[in-house]
């Protein structure tokens, strides 16, 4: 039996008949072709197939496509304006904090979520938010550079 | 004085804006219409004869394409080692570990696929199993497989020198003993791969892996297909750090799957599969004695090891040589014995991981350095320095350190750590340690005998003469091997990074042997540096003809060309080639020929520009038995300092501190370079302090989940403080060797060391868990 459902996914209306057991995270990538939130684990232990759901972080392979229902989804495909780099995006860039790369969506977007609340977050806060993020390649430290970059970046901006 | 254009910068990593907005594909981002979903039956016990497999059931159910099982697959023994060649695809005769694999099915979508395994019926006669590597070796022990009696897989005794007569000579002998437990290298990304055979019967595998030049050749060596027709591909890749170098039956069997229903089919391991089919490192026992002179100079080792090698060999001949070969250096050894043994186990089959078989013994060795300091009143920072190789020396078991910037590592660590200040200087419950260890930058000798070139490189140049691309098999799996190629080919033709495009991990592009034991910057390096000067050398030579230039005074420079180190007059060859690209908006302009214009010339004179390259080691090492392993063209080191912070009350350890010094040659990345270092170190402070693959008295992973098995998170690592030491490698392409595996090396004992200065307690079994150092301070308190 199939549950007709409408969600916002990265601004853009869509509807779609799923399955009860469908995760989100299936949904995305299966269904909406929108592989950039990655498959780590199924289990909630990796934060790879980390996505936004009404501003907050949430590991996609917990959440049951239908619960998506009626709610609004940004994923990492969401972020970069018109070819153009989200800053935080060009910040993981230039520090090079992307080694294997496939932490970095959901790394990318626990960071987002933290800075859309926080503008100014302390390093333990950085560290704190992205610790359901597993990475095995980099030892963090450029990530939360990057973050740190970031924040500072975003906030350049708004202030000037 | 080096003057490069492009090498030794921070450049952003060429992959790094597509893995960044999700636009990078990784093997299970990959889809085909018409493709089937494949899974895998996998025995739920440790040890059993196979009585009987009915696969009837499953082949019925709807939507089942195909059922395989040793009976469709074959019986070709393959491996890692030809000499230990020990697999079959799947189970016939018996079962060896709970996850051995005996059958796969390709269904429709995997639920039906799912299903279909659990319908198929196999009759087990159990036999006893043994999990633990001493009892495995102890007469009477269950025997895992007739080929191989006592369950040794490999066995090795080496002696140089004449340990015993100078081990008499010492004037202090000390002795530690190390016991380290099974890792799983827990990349984020589980093994995904995508088969396809044409109509033609060729097949192509899309697939998670560290080394497509190898699966390549064990896919056709196991399914009996002539090499040519198979051509394995790399997308992106998720982590590997060792276990993802050698072909897996997941590849195997949706290859075989894909051949019999003539559908793509797609097969993942389950995070939980990745943990069975494991292939990581192995769990280690050492013994060592170190012989020393008063003034601290070493004089001889005595050094054992057993290694839990699982229910197959994969890599683990190598291992096991590696565990008494990498103690040769970075210190100076008058003698050196080494006896180890890698014994059979019902339990999945261990493998290479980062830091190849070295870790654990120098995690041993370098506590045992520091136990024998503490006796002698030495500095252990000093003794270090005192005994330390320098470049142009050979060790006892000859590995040639050709560059080794060991000593100025130490000093950097000691003195960016503040050392002289800290040591024997912090309050009880604080405590520093430091630690130093070095790796190949390649291995002297692919995996199978063999002359063949280790890699191969081709650059073509567009006929535009505006992007240069590199072609080549080698794997980027996240160290950065495509940038680092790109920059290489940039230097040697004297462009911008920017005209380089890198076309890689394809075996169709070239031979390369792959991403394992830190090759791909020394060897692909050295081969794209060929590869490019031969473009270069065809573009001077057409110039030269037309700008009545000797070519040997042709130079290339960001992007421009010099003759004689001036613009020369080429006013003709500009006006030529804007006539040809009538109504472009980019025409070539300043005061020099562009490269592009150089580059299009030579194309209208020779036709499509091609350069090649090549390179393989020269021969290396010793004569004795065992020498090839260890042999390198060069070798990488490291010193770390680390501080750490014990609760006295608790016995939890947090790493407050680390100080990391590499030498890795010619740094051609700085940023990459960094970044290999710091992975390493928070690799070994997980190894060091909770990670363990544990297992129930049947043989069954009790932990095999990232939640469970705990991987050192953001909480957990501090900031590193990374001094990039540099020599110059005169094997090296611009001077440049290894820094993904060096680096790991002192981390676990430079930990223990600084745990010992907290404590007073020497901790000699992995990991550090709190509980383990809380009962080992509580033991220290009953002693006297
Ligand atoms: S895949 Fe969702 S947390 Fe790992
Ligand atoms: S970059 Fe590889 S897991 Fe984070």
């Amino acid at each position: 039996m199939k549950t007709l459902i409408q969600l916002t996914v990265n601004g853009e209306p869509v509807e779609a008949a799923v399955d009860a057991n469908r995760t989100l995270l299936q949904f995305l990538r299966e269904d909406l072709e929108l592989t950039g939130a990655k498959h780590g684990c199924g289990l909630g232990d990796c934060g790879a197939c980390t996505v936004i759901l009404d501003g907050k972080p949430v590991n996609s392979c917990l959440v049951l496509a239908v619960q998506a229902n009626g709610r609004s989804v940004l994923t990492i495909e969401g972020l970069a304006e018109n070819g153009k780099l989200h800053p935080i995006q060009q910040a993981f860039v230039d520090k090079g904090a992307i080694q294997c790369g496939f932490c970095t969506p959901g790394m990318i977007l626990s960071a987002k979520a933290l800075l859309d609340t926080n503008t100014k977050p302390t390093e333990i806060e950085i560290r704190t938010a992205i610790s359901g993020n597993l990475c095995r390649c980099t030892g963090y430290q450029k990530i939360v550079q990057a973050i740190q970059d970031a924040a500072e970046a975003m906030t350049g901006k708004e202030g000037s | 004085m080096r003057d490069f254009q492009v090498l030794g910068a921070r450049a952003p990593r060429l992959d790094a804006p597509a893995k960044s907005t999700g636009q990078a594909k990784y093997a299970d981002d990959l889809t085909m219409s018409g493709m089937l979903h494949g899974a895998l039956l996998q025995s739920p016990i440790a040890h059993g004869k196979i009585l009987n497999i009915d696969t009837s059931k499953a082949r019925k159910l709807k939507g089942v394409r195909a059922v395989v099982t040793a009976r469709e697959a074959g019986l070709v023994k393959y491996g890692v080692s030809p000499a230990r060649y020990d697999e079959t695809l799947y189970c016939h005769e018996k079962v060896r570990y709970v996850g051995d694999e005996i059958a796969a099915v390709a269904a429709v979508d995997l639920e039906t696929a799912l299903e279909a395994v659990e319908l198929i019926k196999v009759d087990y006669e159990e036999l006893p199993a043994v999990f633990d590597m001493f009892e495995a070796m102890k007469e009477g022990a269950p025997q895992l497989h007739a080929e191989f009696p006592g369950n040794v897989t490999a066995e090795v005794h080496q002696e140089f020198g004449e340990t015993g007569a100078l081990m008499a000579q010492c004037d202090l002998v000390v002795d530690h003993t190390f016991l380290s437990k099974r890792q799983d290298a827990a990349f984020i990304e589980p093994h995904s791969c995508l088969a396809v055979f044409d109509l033609q019967g060729k097949l192509t595998l899309h697939t998670s892996t560290q080394v497509p030049h190898y699966v390549m050749r064990t896919v056709a060596m196991v399914l009996r297909i002539p090499v040519g027709d198979v051509r394995v591909i790399k997308p992106c890749v998720g982590g590997g750090f060792g276990p993802k170098s050698e072909a897996t039956p997941l590849e195997m069997s949706a290859c075989l799957l894909s051949k019999v229903t003539g559908r793509p089919v797609r097969m993942n391991y389950t995070r939980e599969q990745v943990f069975l089919h494991s292939r990581a490192r192995h769990q280690f026992y050492a013994e060592m004695s170190l012989g020393v002179k008063k003034d601290g100079t070493m004089l001889a080792l005595r050094n054992k090891a057993v290694l839990d090698g699982g229910a197959y060999t994969s890599f683990g001949i190598a291992t096991v040589y590696y565990s008494g070969s990498l103690l040769g250096g970075p210190y100076r050894l008058q003698a050196m014995k080494y006896d180890g043994w890698r014994a059979y186990t019902n339990k999945p089959a261990c493998g290479a991981q980062r830091g190849h078989g070295g870790v654990a013994h120098r995690a041993c060795f370098e506590q045992l350095l520091d136990k024998t300091a503490d006796e002698l009143g030495i500095d252990p920072v000093e003794m270090r320095l005192k005994n330390v190789m320098v470049a142009g020396q050979a060790t006892i078991n000859e590995l040639n350190m050709s560059s080794l910037g060991m000593k100025e590592c130490i000093e950097a660590v000691r003195d960016g750590s503040d050392w002289k200040n800290k040591k024997g200087k912090l309050p009880k419950g604080k405590g520093i340690g430091s630690a130093c260890g070095f790796f190949v930058s390649g291995a002297g000798y692919p995996i199978y005998r063999s002359d063949t070139y280790h890699s191969t490189v081709v650059i073509k140049v567009a006929e535009d003469g505006g992007t240069v691309t590199v072609l080549t098999g080698s794997a980027e799996i996240g160290q950065g091997s495509d940038t680092m190629l790109a920059m290489i080919a940039a230097e040697t033709l004297g462009i911008p990074l920017e005209c380089v495009r890198v076309l890689s991990g394809d075996t169709e592009y070239s031979v390369d042997l792959g991403a394992y034991s830190s090759r791909q910057t020394l060897m692909t390096g050295h081969a794209a540096k060929e590869a490019a000067e031969s473009v270069r050398r065809q573009i001077a030579e057409v110039l030269s003809v037309h700008m009545g230039c000797d070519a040997a005074h042709i130079t290339f420079r960001n992007g421009n060309v010099l003759f004689r180190g001036g613009p020369g007059d080429f006013e003709k060859l500009r006006q030529g080639y804007i006539k040809e690209h009538r109504g472009w908006t980019d025409p070539p302009g300043g005061d020099y020929l562009t490269f592009r214009e150089a580059a299009r010339l030579a194309f209208l004179e020779k036709g499509t520009l091609v350069g090649t390259g090549k390179y393989k080691p020269p021969r290396l090492g010793g004569a004795y038995k065992g020498a090839a392993v260890g042999t390198s063209p060069a070798y990488g080191c490291s010193a770390q300092v680390v501080e750490v912070s014990v609760d006295l009350e608790t016995g939890q350890v947090s790493v407050d501190n680390m100080t990391d010094a590499h030498d890795c040659g010619l740094a051609i990345n700085l940023t990459s370079v960094e970044g290999q270092m710091q992975g390493s170190l928070s690799m070994g402070l997980g190894e060091c302090l909770f990670e363990e693959v544990k297992f129930d008295s049947r043989g069954r992973i009790i932990n095999a989940s990232l939640g469970e098995y705990k991987i050192p998170t953001a909480l957990d690592m501090p900031n590193v403080k990374s001094i990039v030491v540099e020599s110059n490698e005169p094997n090296g392409p611009y001077g440049a060797k290894e820094v993904g595996e060096g680096a790991i090396m002192p981390t676990i004992p430079a930990i223990l060391n600084a745990i010992y200065d907290a404590t007073g307690v020497r901790i000699n079994e992995l990991p550090v868990t709190a509980e383990r150092l809380y009962m080992a301070m509580k033991e220290k308190e009953k002693k006297p």
